[in-house]
């Protein structure tokens, strides 16, 4: 069943095209990773299907609302962690999650459940009651998406969850992320290929804004002709097909 | 009550930043003490009658409310600066419920900002009558002229640009135009046409009228009219600005 339908979808920036007429569709509880250099498209792409920024021209439709005319009711079912850490770096953790449970309208007791599964499933036992400030970057992009999670949104969008972490705090995140798999769909733009090619179900590669290739990994591989994902990658972006 | 939520997380941002609180409400006292002093200086008759303390205490009060802009605004640019504020632009949040949960928790900084300016000058000899209470509640409305200001400049300028025409700027004009130091009439011509023409002048009057227990002085010249129209269209300007950025976001 598909849960985000891109049409056409283009940005533009006075003479520079950010995203260029980009088409595809994805599934219901897909994790779909958007792969490119710097300058791709990829977040203004998310930027745009999370109603943070208006397309120039074409449409999107998560769960069958047009992201032109429906941006209310998207918001109720969508969910964001931006690049940087988007907390409120003065609160504690719990703080922080009781903030995003109001703001969605939960109730007092739905939101100490919700909150208490999500301390569980992202490892925030040990830092529910201390200041933002005084974590670590890692502990930051957990927090992070489990305020994305707190209104069990049906679409998250992950911009670049892994960025400037440690390798430990990296590979704790992606057990994160692993955890939640399934049970929404998740677009997630990231540099780290192999981990991309490991966790998600199908990869879009854009390049100047535009669509070079969407599949499976192996799919990929299989298009540029290669046994080797970072290898396709490069060659495919290289190429520049499309 | 979706902006309860937010409002709450902008009351524990200001709690957790006591610098500007402490600024906000120790100001005015240490105003009172020093203009209080000349004043005990100056002979009877003599001097201007400004700085006699049931002159003096409205002005300090709208003066002290200045850094009511200087807050409200840090506040919005310091988030718009943030990805917090990406995130919350995702979420069914409207902009009366952002401007809203700006607004609120400065209401009580300036209720207590009214309390300790006319606590202070009760001490240093102001009258004590019922009419106190009445200035103070009356503050209000310029309490959210300020605040409106300071959140229509923390919607277009950076926290550095807000730090400086709030802290400075703001300050000063207010300081000067309100005639809380020394009287419009005393410079008169074009500054005293622009005092006119601004709120802080007005906001001073009409407090003072309450606490000189002249209620209808609050519709002379117009000065409940002047402070409510600038209340309101700063905060509809607020609102309006606020929701084209989010767009342009």
């Amino acid at each position: 069943m598909t849960e985000i339908k891109l049409s056409s979808l283009t940005k533009r920036y006075k003479d520079i095209t950010a995203v260029d007429s980009l088409s595809l569709e994805i599934e219901k509880g897909e994790l779909f990773g958007l792969l490119g250099v710097n300058g791709a498209g990829k977040t203004t792409t998310i930027k745009m299907l999370s109603t943070l920024t208006a397309p120039t021209s074409g449409d999107a439709e998560i769960a069958g609302f047009s992201i032109l005319g429906d941006k209310q009711k998207i918001r109720e079912r969508i969910a964001i962690s931006p690049q940087e850490t988007a907390v409120a770096e003065n609160l504690t953790a719990r703080e922080n999650l009781k903030m995003m449970a109001g703001i969605y309208g939960m109730d007092k007791d739905a939101a100490e459940k919700k909150i208490v599964e999500l301390r569980d499933a992202l490892s925030l036992g040990k830092v529910m009651d201390k200041r933002l400030k005084k974590l670590s970057g890692g502990y930051k992009r957990r927090v992070s998406i489990a305020m994305a999670l707190i209104n069990s949104p049906s679409v998250l969008f992950l911009d670049e969850p892994t960025l400037g972490l440690d390798v430990i705090a990296r590979a704790e995140l992606w057990e994160a992320i692993k955890a939640i798999k399934g049970e929404l769909t998740i677009i997630l733009t990231t540099h780290y290929l192999e981990e991309a090619q490991e966790m998600c179900d199908r990869l879009a590669v854009m390049k100047d804004g535009k669509l070079i290739t969407v599949g499976t990994a192996d799919e990929i591989m299989k298009e540029a002709d290669v046994d080797d994902f970072e290898a396709a990658f490069v060659k495919l972006v290289k190429e520049g097909r499309s | 009550m979706r902006w309860l939520a937010f409002t709450k997380r902008t009351a524990k941002e200001i709690i957790l930043d006591p610098l500007t609180i402490a600024f906000g409400l120790g100001m005015p006292v240490a105003l009172l003490l020093l203009l209080s002093a000349i004043n005990s200086g100056i002979p009877e008759g003599y001097g201007p009658s400004n700085f006699k303390i049931e002159n003096l205490t409205p002005g300090i009060n709208v003066f002290a409310m200045s850094f009511l802009t200087l807050m409200a605004g840090l506040l919005l640019a310091k988030d718009r600066g943030s990805s917090l504020l990406q995130r919350l632009l995702t979420t069914p949040l409207t902009a009366v419920d952002y401007i809203i949960g700006y607004m609120v928790p400065l209401i009580p900084i300036a209720l207590l900002q009214g309390v300790v300016c006319y606590g202070f000058a009760l001490i240093l000899g102001l009258s004590f009558t019922a009419n106190i209470f009445l200035a103070i509640l009356i503050s209000m409305i310029p309490a959210l002229l300020f605040t409106s200001l300071g959140l229509l400049l923390g919607t277009i300028l950076n926290e550095k640009q807000v730090g400086g025409i709030c802290g400075a700027l703001v300050t000063n004009l207010t300081a000067w135009l309100s005639g809380a130091w020394f009287s419009l009439d005393m410079v008169g011509g074009a500054f005293k046409t622009i005092g006119q023409i601004l709120p802080f002048y007005h906001a001073v009057e009409m407090q003072k009228a309450i606490l000189h227990g002249n209620y209808s002085g609050i519709f002379i010249e117009g000065h409940l009219w002047v402070v409510l129209g600038y209340t309101v269209v700063l905060c509809v300007l607020a609102v309006v600005l606020f929701t084209s950025k989010m767009r342009e976001k």
